[in-house]
């Protein structure tokens, strides 16, 4: 039976793993490569790592960094930050990513997606989406929720699915980093309205969240990061009690 | 060890290229047919579409180079579904090593479940030494939205919307569905089964 997945999410800044709460107030949480195999080690399905500070400049030591980790891990790995065009996607992926994250690119420049999808095809292409409630409506933001859009989500859902993007990696930036517990309705509309997995993300603070999230709203896979980095939460546990609430997990 | 991974148009041959390496074996990266016909081991990896990387392979000739081959080879996704008769996938008529087994694309209209399969699987009636000190219904990691039939070549199985073979063997030839170089403990017993052969 295919199971739920448990991703950690590694936001890597200067090459360092930091987490803030809403994308601000930044805080150091170590070593990407170290914190990478610790997750291996405790039975993570898979992981994300989101260039927070994405530059030109930046690029050349984020491809050493995926490289290093593509030598070390032996689970499959997201990329994402800052990626504009096809030769960033090719850079990533030669230097050992399974997959790409894209979000605001994609917003901006739609097609990006065909292009991406076509080139390198569907199993590669996450296409991330931050969710904002405004006037009781949930938009789709960028730029980390700074900038607003006149895209409602789930319309882009289905865009961005009909384009070629073979996962969606779905946040809500009304819950991300408060640890009140994932978007339930949220995601269960976008899960059930498009025929990609789900990634739900953006509010994970215990292991009931989890259960809520696989259970009520049909996602495919939850993301986490403080609570797994501080060691709020330890993957075996969390995985354990999934298991004892008859949610299919890999053990 | 000469280890050999076919080089053609289609991704994750760096990532199987880490795998090897992490299990302490440097493999060559080549298209070149006199390195392929005397390796000790080939991998025939893959992750794109069928009839592309078909015609890739048949404008040099690789897919009559991989029909005779004698060594152990070991193909891997999309690799392993060329290795089969024919593929839906764009009607395509691949190299036919498993000549009884055909590629059917899921159906998700059949049920509510998402296409591609993307995740952790579990593989059950494992009847190869390619799944030596492997328990039944370890898990594996699969990305696919295509699937070989189950057939007499079948040497694992795995459900998802239907019962469908994640392991192919005849002969000298060996195919799996999921992605070794991905599947943690799991994955890294069976490359080095198949470099045991």
């Amino acid at each position: 039976m295919l199971t739920k997945r448990i991703i950690p999410c590694l936001d890597i800044k200067d090459g360092r793993t930091v987490k803030g709460t809403n994308f601000v107030q930044l805080r150091d949480a170590g070593d990407p490569v170290e914190l990478a195999l610790r997750y291996c080690e405790e039975g993570a399905d898979e992981l994300v790592f989101l260039d927070i500070t994405a530059t030109t400049e930046n690029r050349k030591t984020l491809a050493k960094l995926v490289r290093e980790i593509a030598t070390h891990i032996n689970i499959p790995f997201t990329v994402g930050g800052g990626i504009n065009t096809i030769d960033d996607v090719s850079i990533l992926l030669e230097n050992g990513a399974d997959k790409i994250s894209i979000n605001t690119s994609a917003v901006k420049r739609p097609a990006l997606i065909d292009e991406l999808a076509k080139n390198f095809g569907s199993q590669c292409v996450v296409v991330a989406i931050d969710a904002r409630l405004i006037h009781h409506q949930w938009m789709v933001v960028t730029h980390g929720g700074r900038n607003s859009t006149m895209l409602f989500t789930r319309d882009w859902a289905k865009e961005v699915t009909a384009r070629g993007a073979g996962e969606i990696l779905l946040t809500s930036m009304e819950h991300d980093g408060t640890k009140g517990g994932f978007a339930i309705e949220l995601t269960k509309e976008i899960a059930n309205s498009v025929s990609v997995p789900v990634i739900a993300s953006g509010g994970a603070g215990n292991m009931e969240h989890f259960a809520d999230v696989f259970k009520k709203a049909n996602a495919d896979a939850a993301l986490a990061a403080s609570i797994f980095h501080f060691k709020e939460i330890a993957i075996p546990d969390l995985k354990k009690y999934l298991a004892d609430n008859k949610i299919p997990v890999r053990l | 060890m000469n280890v050999v991974i076919i080089k053609y148009n289609a991704g994750n041959i760096q990532s199987v290229l880490f795998a090897l390496e992490r299990i302490g074996i440097q493999a060559t990266v080549t298209d070149d047919a006199d390195l392929i016909k005397n390796a000790d081991k080939v991998i025939f990896p893959g992750v794109g579409e069928a009839s592309t990387a078909m015609k890739y392979l048949k404008d040099r000739k690789l897919d009559e180079l991989i029909l005779s081959l004698t060594q152990p080879v070991l193909g891997i996704c999309l690799g392993m579904q060329l290795l089969c008769k024919h593929s839906e996938e764009n009607n395509t008529d691949c190299i036919g090593i498993f000549e009884n087994v055909k590629v059917r694309k899921f159906n998700p209209a059949e049920t509510h479940v998402k296409v591609p399969q993307i995740g952790w699987n579990t593989v059950y009636d494992l009847k190869s030494v390619l799944f030596s000190n492997i328990t039944e219904n370890s898990y594996c990691y699969f990305v696919h939205g295509y699937y070989a039939e189950a057939s007499t070549d079948t040497i694992a199985t795995t459900e998802y919307i239907k019962r469908y073979s994640s392991a192919l063997q005849k002969n000298n030839f060996y195919g799996v569905q999921f992605h070794p170089e991905k599947s943690a403990v799991v994955g890294e017993q069976l490359l080095k089964n198949f470099l045991a052969l």
